[in-house]
């Protein structure tokens, strides 16, 4: 019999062998210095692009360009950082609820919904305040995603291409009403300024909502592994005791503050969520515990290289970012699409 | 012990199971055995509380699975079903891993990573602890959502056909290592298992189901008789002994 059995003893802990508990694998400190390096120049690229020309020695005499700093340029950079890192972690949040690779808030429904709640709040209640609009693009948000994952459901888990096709028609249709009720109110401008997102309107006292963004998105840390639990499927979630019905709603809630909040303040920019952790997810896998960092990191660069690209490619006029990364971004999904890796079936 | 106490359940008008009573003994391994669309499959999730039942009750350990709250019930069974997809890039050591997740809600110590490498070795996985699970063939998913389970450490072991995708040798591991959880650390496997033979061997007690309800339940012996195998599977079915073990001939 080569069956070695399971010793009474391996139940009842002897304390005699201790093996380390996650990090087995050295962890190899370069690619996070860097990556954190990197990170730093992109930033630093981002604080001195602009038409007004600002260097090193005038931020030291001049206190022109220190309030130029203050006031726009370290805002915009913030501001980039900020939705970059939250919608990557909310795309990724997104897939583990669905279940699946190729979604994301503002290709299914929820960037939508949330400009659509905007358009609505706009036509009922023009004098309201940003906080109701903001409430408005949240709860319409909430619907239109709700909507999407119970659609989902219905369909076969092993077919997964299905699952994006429908966020694409889900999504273009919650779109679709929204431009159609801007086009015949003449608001089809306004609608623009949240369909495609820039952050060249951001200044100081204009973007704090996304600090707030953020730090709900960071906030998914403390319940990575639970998000990578709901990942496995229903079945396991419950095995594994989870409160199934809580964490979806909790995921909800953080996908959908962050995409109307960021809608709000710089508009909607494609694809980020859905690029950043499929690049994550091929590098490290999907244990949310690990990977999270890395895709709030990525998303951020990412983002911030972006803008970088749609401040500087027909200086001194700017292009939005959301095309700028809507090209690379979508190019990036059929590549995706189309790319599947090779498993060993 | 679990107690199954008159379980209904139906899906739209056709019902599945109707008012099933049965009571499979602690430590040991008890094997669902019963023709397709016999409600196999069914009760196993209800027993696992992963589907409420239309009538009736069951306890697990005594606990009642409807009443009792999911997380604790977490630490008293485990299951896994049939047909699992997973499609996120997990390591296997970090499948395991979740394993532990309800004894520890995601602050692993050592003494978790032991019984995950414990688990790992059951199922003979420690040469792709490392690897991703898409670059895994069928069989040894399985033997890692199974090591998973395992690792979970419950008293109550619910597999729905656990042989799945498993070569010969693994079959025969896996069932060895359940008959000795069974006789040796005093849990109770239940597996919904289709080859009857590997229940004759290595089962002690055998749920036989059939048309939503129970059809036999006793200890293998007693099943294991020319006419009510026969009966069971509507098909001829001749017991023979070889080797002191008792062999169904179905084909």
């Amino acid at each position: 019999m080569t069956l070695s059995a399971p010793s009474q003893t391996h139940f009842q802990n002897d304390g005699q062998t201790v093996l380390p508990a996650v990090a087995r694998r050295p962890t190899n400190t370069m690619p996070v210095i860097a990556t954190i390096l990197l990170a730093l120049v992109l930033c630093i690229l981002s604080i001195f692009t602009g038409v007004a020309d600002i260097n090193l020695a005038a931020l030291f005499n001049d206190p022109q360009a220190l309030w130029l700093l203050a006031v726009s340029r370290l805002p915009r950079t913030l501001a980039v950082v900020l939705t970059g890192g939250s919608l990557a972690i909310c795309g990724l949040i997104m897939q583990m609820l669905a279940r699946n690779k190729f979604v994301e808030p503002t290709t299914a429904g929820t960037g939508q919904g949330a400009a659509l709640g905007i358009i609505i709040i706009t036509i009922m209640a023009p004098q309201a305040s940003l906080t109701v609009k903001m409430l408005a693009a949240i709860a319409a948000a909430l619907c239109s995603t709700a909507i999407f994952l119970a659609l989902i459901r219905r369909l076969p888990t092993d077919q997964p291409f299905l699952v994006p096709l429908v966020g694409l028609v889900f999504g273009g249709f919650v779109g679709a009403i929204a431009t159609f009720i801007a086009y015949q109110l003449d608001l089809l401008q306004y609608q623009d300024v949240w369909m495609n997102g820039e952050f060249s309107g951001v200044m100081l006292g204009r973007y704090e909502m996304l600090w707030f963004a953020a730090a709900l998105s960071f906030a998914a840390y403390f319940v990575a592994d639970q998000f990578t639990i709901i990942g496995l499927g229903k079945d396991m979630a419950l095995n594994l005791g989870l409160g199934y019905r809580q964490i979806m709603l909790l995921g909800m809630t953080i996908i959908c503050v962050v995409t109307a909040l960021s809608v709000v303040t710089v508009g909607m920019i494609p694809f980020v969520g859905l690029v950043v952790p499929n690049i994550a997810s091929r590098m490290m896998g999907d244990n949310l515990r690990a990977s999270l960092p890395w895709v709030a990191g990525l998303g951020a660069m990412m983002v911030l290289a972006s803008d970088l690209i749609a401040r500087l490619v027909r200086y001194p006029y700017e292009v939005p970012v959301s095309v700028v990364f809507g090209i690379f971004g979508s190019a990036f999904f059929l590549w995706l699409l189309f790319s599947r890796p090779t498993h060993a079936r | 012990m679990i107690e199954i106490d008159r379980i209904g359940f139906a899906i739209g008008k056709s019902e599945i199971l109707n008012g099933v009573s049965a009571q499979l003994p602690r430590a040991k391994m008890t094997a669902i055995i019963g023709p397709n669309g016999a409600g196999k499959s069914t009760l196993l999730s209800l027993i696992a509380r992963l589907i409420p039942p239309a009538s009736g009750t069951i306890r697990v350990g005594g606990y009642d699975v409807q009443q009792t709250a999911s997380d604790t019930l977490a630490r008293i069974l485990a299951v896994l079903r049939q047909e699992n997809v997973i499609a996120s890039r997990l390591r296997v050591r970090e499948l395991v891993g979740f394993g532990r997740f309800p004894h520890t809600r995601g602050q692993p110590d050592a003494q978790d990573g032991e019984k995950i490498q414990w688990a790992l070795d059951l199922m003979a996985l420690s040469p792709f602890a490392d690897r991703f699970l898409d670059q895994l063939s069928g069989g040894q998913r399985q033997r890692a959502l199974i090591a998973m389970i395992l690792c979970q450490d419950t008293d109550y072991i619910l597999l729905d056909e656990p042989l799945n995708n498993l070569d010969l040798f693994h079959s025969r591991k896996l069932m060895q290592v359940l008959q000795d959880m069974a006789h040796r650390l005093g849990k109770t496997p239940v597996l919904v298992i289709h080859d009857i033979n590997y229940a004759a061997k290595y089962a002690d007690n055998i749920l036989a189901m059939k048309q939503g309800g129970v059809f036999a339940n006793g200890p293998t012996q007693a099943i294991f008789e020319n006419h009510l195998l026969s009966d069971l599977f509507d098909t001829p079915i001749r017991i023979h002994q070889i080797d002191g073990q008792p062999v169904a001939m179905h084909h």
